[in-house]
């Protein structure tokens, strides 16, 4: 995406429309702070990354994952709620056979309570358009090269249903704690277009 | 019928460009943009599905054009005028 063109109007574009709202008595003053505040406690990949680490350290925490994602999120206190209505989370786990990676080919749907604010490269037209067509292709340019033998399931999110991708363990981490696990999960693992 | 938001599968797009330690938002703006959405939708001036429907019926060329929350922001603007809230010339700032 662009930063270099010279948004200023955009900006006083969305100034415009604030103040004209604010007069007429669309948005209370102060509305649009308090969004802003509640926004940026929001979700962050570090949500995701204890849900990874749970699974990883916990098989029957995995298993009612798989299940059901939103009813085992809660038990970590995470919702899929964040937005206006609840939405269907399915968590899809890797395996040395099969690996998984989600797009939204029609613009950008994403677990934000468990992700964080998506990064521009999921919602560009070229990630959008070219996953579903070549996905082994488009790993190895995002640096995920995969064994030819390992089969590649692409989900497509939808307004309805957000998708999470449960990373392998990485070998070797046996006597990590729950917290050091964690902290090697990435918000591209939980995409799919890293392994971890 | 597709739109021009339904590109899965189609070919001509360039390579994905990755950037290191991005930030949710590259302007202020972007950020006002989210929430003055969510402060419209709250409020029942529109819906979320009004919402998406108004970002897949942009013009193909502008779609394409524009960056992720410029697209919002007609939406956003497109509804406004629509939903009888201002005049399109009031939303424009004439």
């Amino acid at each position: 995406m662009s930063t270099t063109h010279d948004d200023a109007p955009l900006a006083a574009q969305v100034r415009h429309l604030e103040a004209l709202l604010e007069e007429r008595g669309w948005l209370a003053p102060g509305e649009i702070d308090e969004r802003l505040d509640a926004f940026a406690a929001g979700g962050s990949p570090a949500n995701g990354a204890a849900v990874v680490a749970r699974a990883w350290v916990d098989p029957y925490f995995r298993a009612r994952l798989l299940a059901d994602g939103n009813a085992a999120i809660g038990e970590l206190g995470f919702s899929m709620g964040g937005a206006l209505q609840e939405q269907k989370l399915i968590v899809v786990a890797n395996d040395a056979d099969e690996h998984h990676v989600v797009v939204c080919t029609l613009c950008s749907c994403y677990p934000i309570a468990l992700l964080g604010p998506s990064p521009s490269w999921y919602k560009s037209e070229a990630y959008r358009s070219r996953v579903v067509r070549d996905p082994r292709g488009v790993l190895r340019e995002l640096g995920l090269e995969l064994p030819a033998s390992t089969r590649i399931t692409v989900w497509d999110a939808s307004a309805e249903s957000r998708y999470l991708v449960l990373p392998r363990r990485p070998e070797g981490t046996d006597d990590l704690t729950e917290q050091e696990l964690a902290a090697l999960v990435t918000r591209k693992g939980l995409i799919g277009t890293a392994a971890v | 019928m597709s739109r021009i938001n339904d590109v899965g599968g189609m070919v001509g797009f360039p390579p994905i460009v990755e950037e290191p330690d991005e930030p949710a938002f590259h302007a202020d703006w972007e950020a006002h943009v989210v929430a003055l959405n969510a402060a419209m939708i709250r409020r029942g001036v529109y819906n979320l599905d009004e919402f998406r429907d108004a970002i897949e019926r942009i013009p193909p060329d502008q779609y394409l054009a524009a960056s992720y929350y410029e697209k919002w922001l007609r939406a956003i603007t497109t509804l406004l005028g629509e939903k009888g809230v201002a005049t399109p010339g009031e939303l424009a700032g004439a």
